[in-house]
């Protein structure tokens, strides 16, 4: 029988530590994969420890989620590596990331691209000297019917212009809370100015109704 | 136009409710018990005769796809719903996750109950936060209804839960074998096959992995008939479909229409028509960023549906309709998606790898007039070097749209490179990046 030799340093966590809170957050995740499967926690858990160590993802973070799911610490670093969600490198208190894809690109992703550099007086990739912005572009969002848009943290901003883009900009810099979603009182994916389907649709007429008769057996 | 009678996603727009005593006032998770009772074997029958198609872009028969599932195994089986929703132009799974998740919680418990599993998981992608954090509610408000978990009686004793799996940002991850891989805690890369999901899938149990929108139309179907079903859209593409509709309408929206819609009713009557009119089309993406595009005489009578567009050399993809009018750069737009699939390129094989850079960087000359003509051919030979020749279907993905482009508009191309030539030093530097 060969003799099966790996080496795996231990993780160096030093002094990275993660809230009650999200130490509790950890359980919960944990518990949704089977016992002997803790690596599908990798993912989830950095997201965790990125959130804990101010938006990016330090040596000891890395190595925290390693420790915490019984992974070896290369692991958890070509997953760090891999995912567009995942920042190795410090990062400004806010994440701008624009959504460059031709359906945001139609409908006028350039000039917000242009907009915050111009207002923020940074390039892409770029973090502002007081760490609150950081601007890039990103790949498509999956929000193209309410184009152009931008992703900030954890929020959508959608059917943004320009002029709106940098009001939001300066809220978020003088520390305001602000709302997402539709900047232009959409509802949702909805065309604007309203629905054509559902406009006077009561949907209650839908439950209660009784189930087909089954007793006859299907052709397949 | 389809009934509103006949519209399965009743709260799309987000209007009512979206929380368990909403939906159930909507229909959702009525007669669940009753349905369960038909039996496993009845539930994929009733899915196979609905001639219901994988609504993520393939368009696979959903109930065979069920079928491949084992009947008996010492293994766990799972059921693993695809929410990675990145293909560009597409966002009709964001609305069912956001606005109506009960929808796609019932889906998944008759579809598991269907093949047998106890355990469902919810792949999301990373950057629907809001949308995730709606579904985690909404799993924690049916557990403590009684409708998933263990004690479970809507589910006439059969035991299953669901849990949600957020990623982290990577469009591979929509491939069904690279969002098992992620959901293992690994790279998203995609696997060998076969052994297919449905033998070796996630943990090496068997698997199945379907679209959010596919999973959440199954207990409507069963609740309204299957013949109520089939007698929409025409054979073989039965029932409706979500669409999305973006970029040059006057109002883009996403709608559920009947399959099989022509695309000019579909533009004129939900999203107010091509901007500047119908005469000022160039040309419309029908199925999200992988397919063709098609131009405006193909556009003036095509139906909206798998094979009709099969037809015509693209398809119906995941329906996002993305539409542009003639100020549209074509180049520029389908350089846009071939810088796309290079970001997005797992890395795994080499013509992708290589070749998504290489089409994008050829395509950027080529949008600036910086190319020789000669270079149409060689980017399109490259195109069908990489097509077919990688692990999955991403290499496809990425090659389509640049053959669509020089099927449709190689006198555009020519016209813009004619005359020019091209500066040796920097073609040089470029493809030494």
């Amino acid at each position: 029988m060969a003799i099966q030799v790996t080496s795996r340093p231990t993780p160096q966590v030093g002094e990275f530590s993660v809230s009650e809170t999200s130490a509790a957050r950890v359980e919960v995740i944990m518990a949704r994969y089977p016992e002997d499967r803790r690596a599908s926690g990798i993912i989830p858990l950095l997201d965790i420890a990125q959130r804990e160590n101010g938006g990016w993802l330090s040596k000891e973070a890395i190595e925290w989620v390693a420790l915490t799911t019984e992974s070896a610490p290369i692991r958890v670093y070509e997953v760090a590596s891999f995912y567009s969600m995942f920042y190795t490198e410090e990062v400004g208190e806010h994440v701008v990331q624009v959504c460059r894809t031709t359906p945001c690109w139609l409908r006028g992703s350039d000039a917000l691209t242009h907009a915050a550099e111009e207002h923020l007086g940074i390039g892409l990739g770029q973090t502002t000297d007081d760490k609150k912005f950081t601007l890039i572009e990103v790949e498509c969002l999956g929000a193209c019917v309410n184009a152009p848009m931008v992703q900030i943290n954890d929020n959508y901003y959608e059917d943004l212009g320009a002029d709106a883009f940098k009001g939001i900009l300066d809220d978020l810099a003088a520390g305001k809370v602000i709302d997402y979603g539709n900047m232009t009182g959409r509802i949702g994916s909805a065309p604007e100015g309203g629905p054509q389907a559902l406009k006077d649709f009561d949907p209650s007429i839908n439950a209660g109704k009784k189930l087909p008769d089954y007793s006859v057996p299907a052709e397949s | 136009m389809l009934a509103d009678q006949d519209r399965i996603f009743t709260n799309l727009y987000g209007q009512h409710d979206w929380r368990l005593k909403g939906a159930q006032a909507r229909g959702v998770w009525d007669n669940t018990k009753a349905m369960v009772t038909l039996g496993r074997d009845r539930v994929i029958d009733l899915v196979k005769a609905s001639d219901l198609r994988g609504r993520g872009g393939a368009g696979f028969p959903t109930g065979l796809k069920w079928s491949f599932m084992p009947k008996e195994s010492a293994l766990p089986h799972y059921l693993v719903v695809n929410a990675d929703e990145s293909e560009p132009g597409t966002c009709k799974d964001r609305d069912i996750l956001r606005f109506d998740p009960h929808r796609l919680l019932e889906g998944m418990l008759l579809a598991g109950f269907g093949m047998g599993a106890h355990t469902g998981y919810i792949y999301i992608r990373g950057e629907f936060y809001n949308e995730a954090s709606n579904i985690e509610q909404a799993i924690l408000e049916a557990r403590e209804a009684g409708l998933l978990g263990e004690k479970s009686e809507a589910t006439n004793g059969w035991n299953f839960d669901i849990h949600l799996h957020r990623g982290a940002g990577a469009y591979i991850c929509g491939e069904e074998t690279a969002l098992l891989e992620s959901l293992e805690g690994k790279k998203g890369q995609p696997r060998l096959k076969p052994p297919f999901p449905a033998g070796a899938g996630l943990y090496g149990c068997p698997t199945t992995v379907n679209n959010v929108e596919t999973i959440a139309v199954v207990p409507e179907i069963l609740r309204r008939g299957v013949e109520w079903w089939t007698g929409l859209g025409p054979e073989r593409n039965r029932g409706t479909k979500l669409f999305c509709i973006s970029g040059h309408v006057e109002r883009p929206c996403n709608v559920e229409e009947e399959m099989g819609i022509p695309l000019r009713e579909l533009l004129d009557k939900h999203a107010g028509g091509v901007r500047g009119g119908w005469d000022n089309l160039l040309a419309v993406i029908p199925g999200g960023s992988s397919v063709p595009c098609i131009t405006q005489d193909v556009c003036n009578d095509i139906n909206m549906d798998f094979d009709s567009l099969r037809a015509v050399k693209s398809g119906l993809g995941t329906a996002a309709v993305i539409v542009m009018d003639k100020s549209t750069d074509i180049i520029q737009a389908i350089g846009r998606l071939a810088h796309f699939y290079k970001h997005e390129s797992c890395g795994q094989c080499t013509p992708c790898r290589e070749g998504t850079g290489w089409m994008h960087r050829v395509l950027d000359r080529m949008a600036k007039g910086q190319a020789d003509v000669e270079e149409i051919d060689m980017l399109l030979e490259v195109s069908y070097q990489i097509e077919g020749h990688t692990i999955c279907a991403l290499g496809d993905a990425a090659a389509w749209p640049v053959q669509g482009l020089i099927r449709n508009f190689r006198p555009v191309m020519e016209a813009r490179l004619s005359g020019k030539k091209v500066d040796v030093a920097e073609a040089m530097a470029v493809a030494a990046e």
